[in-house]
């Protein structure tokens, strides 16, 4: 793995990715995703909506190091935020 | 809406899921890991966190690749796919000639990308290029290694020429998947030709079409050879794209930081515009 030139925020990063989508499945199994419509323009499984909140939180990550001098941890603050009121109400 | 769900099934995805761990997910995961490092050899690296990230998206070099990118896929989109289909509708579809106009159709698909840009830089030139010498010919000063206009028309000219055969051969075997009694429910109806196409061909081309768009889209997106050959990003960098601005910098300059950080930029643009082309293109078929 030597190789890979593995970094601790990078490793935490891709443990918590993994973590997700185990944690999607076993819910996916427990009870099943219905197709719904929230205040996106758009129906959405819970799927769905996971797939638009990361990708949606890798732009606000990138926004705001591209166009801010705060510290990323504010971005990720926001983007749990985001996501957790997606995945409530999107 | 209940289905039966039967879990054995993935485990016949797991070789796909190896593969494509082996030549994608992992490669993407030392991507990332890439990015946010200074190496210079597997003993020497340091930790930078979003440094590169924050040089990549700053620079304007890379601005005005992603705008002329954009430009780029969505011109030939714009002529590749009314072209393609109007080619398919134009194909003979019984006998000898319908073979015969599919062979020729599919020529250019055959060839190499960086042998296509060989040919037009050829074919483009005023000297010894027939269509060079034809535009000249026209009294049209046509020269695409010192003419930005030129140079993009000849690249445009080029995908197009290269790519319209795909959406062409595509729509081709939508149409030929259309049932004949939807035309003969248009001939009783009195349908007109416009009809016919506006109501039975084109609904019936989308699942193509959807295809044909997004295949497009993707790989005129990361055009490289092509463009490399015939103009090398020139004249200045009026026709430079985002792989070529890339390449310059991972293996021309060996900054693999940077490269990492705009390949995962790069990655990130191309995954947002397929998704949001694959679910308009779905919404749109959900509402009929």
């Amino acid at each position: 793995m030597a190789w890979m030139s593995w970094t601790l925020p990078t490793a935490l990063f891709f443990l918590s990715i993994f973590l997700i989508l185990v944690g999607m499945t076993a819910w996916q199994i427990a009870s099943p995703s219905v197709e719904r419509k929230g205040f996106l323009p758009l129906e959405t499984t819970r799927g769905d909506r996971l797939f638009i909140g990361l990708l949606s939180s890798a732009y606000i990550h990138l926004a705001f190091v591209a166009l801010t001098e705060v510290h990323i941890a504010v971005a990720t603050v926001l983007s749990v935020i985001w996501m957790s009121f997606l995945m409530r109400w999107g | 809406m209940n289905k039966v769900e039967n879990n054995k099934a993935w485990f016949l995805v797991l070789p796909v899921f190896a593969i494509v761990a082996f030549s994608a997910i992992i490669p993407l995961m030392t991507v990332v890991n890439y990015s946010v490092q200074d190496i210079f050899d597997p003993q020497t690296r340091y930790f930078v966190g979003t440094e590169w990230f924050k040089m990549v998206m700053t620079d304007s070099d890379l601005h005005g690749a992603l705008l002329r990118q954009f430009i780029f896929s969505f011109t030939i989109l714009a002529i590749e796919i009314p072209l393609g289909i109007a080619v398919a509708l134009m194909m003979p579809t019984k006998g000898r000639g319908a073979s015969l106009a599919l062979i020729l159709v599919a020529i250019p698909l055959l060839i190499p990308w960086n042998v296509v840009g060989t040919i037009w830089q050829i074919f483009g030139r005023g000297d010894i290029g027939l269509f060079g010498a034809a535009m000249n010919g026209l009294g049209i000063d046509y020269n695409y290694a010192s003419n930005p206009m030129h140079a993009w028309l000849t690249v445009v000219l080029m995908d197009v020429w290269h790519w319209t055969p795909l959406v062409a051969l595509l729509c081709y075997s939508g149409l030929r998947a259309i049932p004949e009694v939807y035309y003969q429910a248009a001939r009783i109806d009195r349908a007109s030709r416009w009809a016919v196409f506006r109501y039975i061909q084109l609904p019936k081309l989308t699942n193509v079409l959807i295809i044909g768009v997004l295949l497009r889209f993707m790989d005129s997106f990361m055009i490289y050879a092509e463009p490399f050959v015939l103009t090398g990003g020139g004249p200045g960098t009026s026709t430079t794209f985002l792989s070529q601005s890339l390449v310059t910098q991972a293996i021309g300059q060996f900054d693999l930081g940077p490269a990492a950080a705009f390949s995962l930029v790069y990655f990130l643009i191309i995954l947002a515009v397929c998704w949001v082309f694959y679910t308009t293109i779905m919404n749109m078929q959900k509402d009929k």
